[in-house]
């Protein structure tokens, strides 16, 4: 058996890439540098090296659309276990095929990444649709989030976009860091331990809130009481479309 | 806020929450000037309510005082219930607040008729207007079109929204008229035309000049009542694959009749709103619009109901038999979509990978095709071909209807969900 060993970030997955096809050894799981390493393993620790990583990019792009690349990305996003070799696989293949192998369903790795591809922009879509801003007293939007996936990447520029004329932060629990933005722009901020407004479970106390936060909640909520059409109520429906896991930082669901 | 606005919304919520209300779809904006807002091309839904339906606009109306008598509606002049009316400055604050803690894609407006259609029409337009202009707002915006408006504020509706639109209300103007007596197709159709001329208009201005201003970009949708009365799916089809033909018209909405006003003799009484049939209507829509369906193949003088208890593509399948079994390898698209358990997703993977290799029904699965339908009606490699030749239609109807049959899951599968739209008011 043989891992290699790598730091977690796309440039490290590509640079795995480079170092197996440079030393023609060729590894039967690429993981987390910080995990523990079943005995008997040969490993071979990446040393990330942005300069290999760009050469393995530069190969792709003559062989896959820029969809397929994007979607590779997208698919390391998930942290699923054993993503890396799929992708490791993938363009292993791609490199190899002299057409683009971006659509051949039947390829076990093209379908395998294609589905995780679907998943994790569900994720990141999730996370459009269920972000929910309380305005502090200083005037900030602020919400928590705990996506299974790391897709706060994947949603900047729609918040970004949107949200152009205010400061937001969105923070993951999971992962503790958050997106910042301050009206020019939107920034990465990492925690080093969970800030106090996650352990209270995302919610602003009454003294952090704006004083009209209250108001809006509760107007919220009798929206959507009175939305409701009870001839058709349907908790099964609700609960496909709105999984119980984003409840919890859910106002109306409070 | 005042805090009557408590008691307003919630009056005016309820009165409008048989709207459907889920596409906030078909507009692409960005927000270049960086004011608050955008609009992405898909709509999305921020929320769902306990009846399963998407939450994505406030969907709300301005007054549910009215001086029309419309037997189905709530809001008719002749009921008793709580009235209220919102002031102009009031949604707009509750719009702009819900819109920037991320709880909704934008604003649904619509209202009961005060005095007259134009009154009513501006104090809309008033709503949308300061939204735009004084606050910079570039979210989604649907104004409900008062039936009878004249042409100078539907033009200036447009300017402001996204989308407009004007409800038929009823599939024939007969019931229209027992129905809604202070209506007719006339004070529905002439706005319609109003928002089809802004709209084709505003796309060849925009040609011209780069800043010329937007109309309706996502054009006008309507709404028909199913189940109020005794017109038939054929008609209620065509009637919609003639709406279709107009250039501005991106949807037409089916909502099952709710039995509301229940003292009103001249509406069935319903127990339950007709939700399966509503749903078939969405399918033989679907069929039309993305499969390439011609309504006559869907309804016609000899089918002219939808089957309830099949959707209208297997129901084609199986009246047609002599067009299967489709071989996966070489049929053409539009053959690949008339598949039952095939859907316009799986039937595009389909094309793309054949062109690899000869397709397994392995590999179909994988692709998501429904291969328990699916299986009668093709041949791929190594499937044994019991197909619908061989089996006969009214078998494959049997083992397609068993009792196990989860009817709502199934229809999930092969169309879009999220379309469980309601009925309207205005
Ligand atoms: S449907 Fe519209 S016009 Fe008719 S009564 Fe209701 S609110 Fe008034």
């Amino acid at each position: 058996m043989l891992y290699f060993l790598y730091d977690r970030t796309f440039d490290g997955l590509l640079t795995a890439v480079f170092d197996a096809f440079n030393r023609k050894e060729f590894p039967n799981r690429i993981v987390d540098q910080a995990i523990a390493i079943p005995l008997f393993t040969d490993t071979f620790s990446v040393i990330t090296d942005v300069e290999k990583s760009k050469r393995v990019f530069i190969a792709l792009k003559k062989k896959i659309s820029t969809s397929a690349l994007n979607m590779l990305f997208v698919c390391y996003l998930s942290e699923m276990e054993d993503v890396e070799m799929m992708i490791f696989r993938y363009i292993q293949k791609a490199l190899a095929s002299p057409i683009s192998i971006e659509l051949n369903f039947a390829d076990n790795d093209v379908l395998s990444l294609s589905k995780i591809y679907k998943k994790v922009q569900n994720e990141a879509m999730h996370i459009k649709q269920f972000v929910r801003f309380q305005k502090t007293g200083d005037g900030m939007y602020f919400a928590v989030v705990d996506p299974l996936y790391d897709v706060l990447p994947l949603c900047s520029d729609f918040f970004e976009d949107r949200y152009a004329d205010q400061i937001w932060l969105i923070y993951d629990a999971r992962r503790h860091y958050g997106l910042y933005y301050d009206k020019k722009q939107t920034e990465q901020i990492h925690f080093e331990t969970p800030p106090a407004f996650a352990i209270q479970k995302g919610r602003l106390t009454a003294e952090q809130q704006d004083e009209t936060e209250r108001i809006f909640q509760a107007l919220w909520k009798d929206y959507l009481k009175s939305t409701t059409i009870q001839a058709r109520k349907n908790l099964r429906l609700q609960r496909q479309f709105m999984p119980r896991r984003f409840w919890k930082y859910l106002v109306e669901k409070q | 806020m005042n805090p009557r606005v408590f008691d307003k919304l919630k009056t005016l919520a309820d009165a409008a929450k048989f709207d459907v209300s889920c596409a906030s779809s078909g507009t692409s904006r960005s927000n270049p000037q960086k004011g608050i807002g955008s609009a992405a091309g898909w709509g999305i839904c921020h929320s769902f309510t306990e009846d399963g339906r998407c939450v994505s606009l406030l969907k709300i109306m301005l007054t549910n005082h009215c001086i029309y008598d419309c037997a189905y509606c709530l809001n008719r002049r002749s009921n008793d219930i709580p009235r209220a009316t919102f002031a102009v400055s009031e949604l707009v604050e509750l719009t702009l607040e819900f819109y920037r803690r991320n709880y909704i894609e934008g604003l649904f407006l619509s209202s009961g008729i005060v005095r007259n259609a134009d009154y009513t029409m501006e104090r809309m337009v008033r709503v949308a207007k300061d939204l735009r202009l004084q606050h910079r707002y570039n979210g989604y915006i649907h104004l409900k079109s008062i039936p009878g408006a004249s042409r100078e504020w539907v033009a200036e509706a447009g300017l402001y929204a996204d989308r407009l639109s004007c409800n038929i209300e009823m599939p024939s103007e007969q019931s229209l008229k027992i129905i809604a007596p202070d209506k007719d197709y006339q004070s529905v159709f002439r706005p319609m035309h109003y928002i089809q001329q802004g709209f084709l208009q505003g796309k060849e201005e925009k040609k011209k000049y780069r800043h010329a201003p937007r109309f309706a970009p996502a054009g006008q949708s309507t709404q028909m009542i199913i189940g109020a009365t005794p017109d038939d799916d054929n008609r209620i089809l065509h009637l919609a694959h003639s709406l279709y033909q107009r250039p501005a018209m991106k949807r037409v909405y089916y909502s099952g009749y709710i039995h509301l006003n229940t003292y009103d003799t001249r509406l069935p009484a319903l127990p339950a709103p007709p939700l399966v049939r509503e749903n078939r209507l969405y399918q033989a829509d679907w069929l039309m619009r993305f499969y390439h369906f011609g309504v006559d193949e869907i309804v016609n003088e000899v089918h002219p109901n939808l089957e309830l208890e099949l959707d209208p593509k297997l129901s084609w399948a199986l009246r047609n038999p002599q067009v299967f079994p489709v071989d996966i390898q070489t049929a053409d698209y539009e053959m690949l979509l008339r598949v039952p358990g095939i859907g316009v997703k799986s039937a595009q993977l389909i094309l793309t990978s054949r062109k690899y290799g000869r397709l397994t029904s392995e590999n179909l699965r994988k692709i998501g095709v429904v291969m328990k339908r699916a299986k009668y009606f093709i041949t791929c490699r190594e499937l044994p071909a019991f197909t619908v030749q061989e089996a006969r239609p009214e078998y494959v109807r049997r083992m397609l209807l068993s009792p196990k049959h989860k009817e709502n899951k199934q229809l999930a599968i092969d169309f879009d969900h999220a379309l469980l739209p309601l009925r309207s008011n205005v």
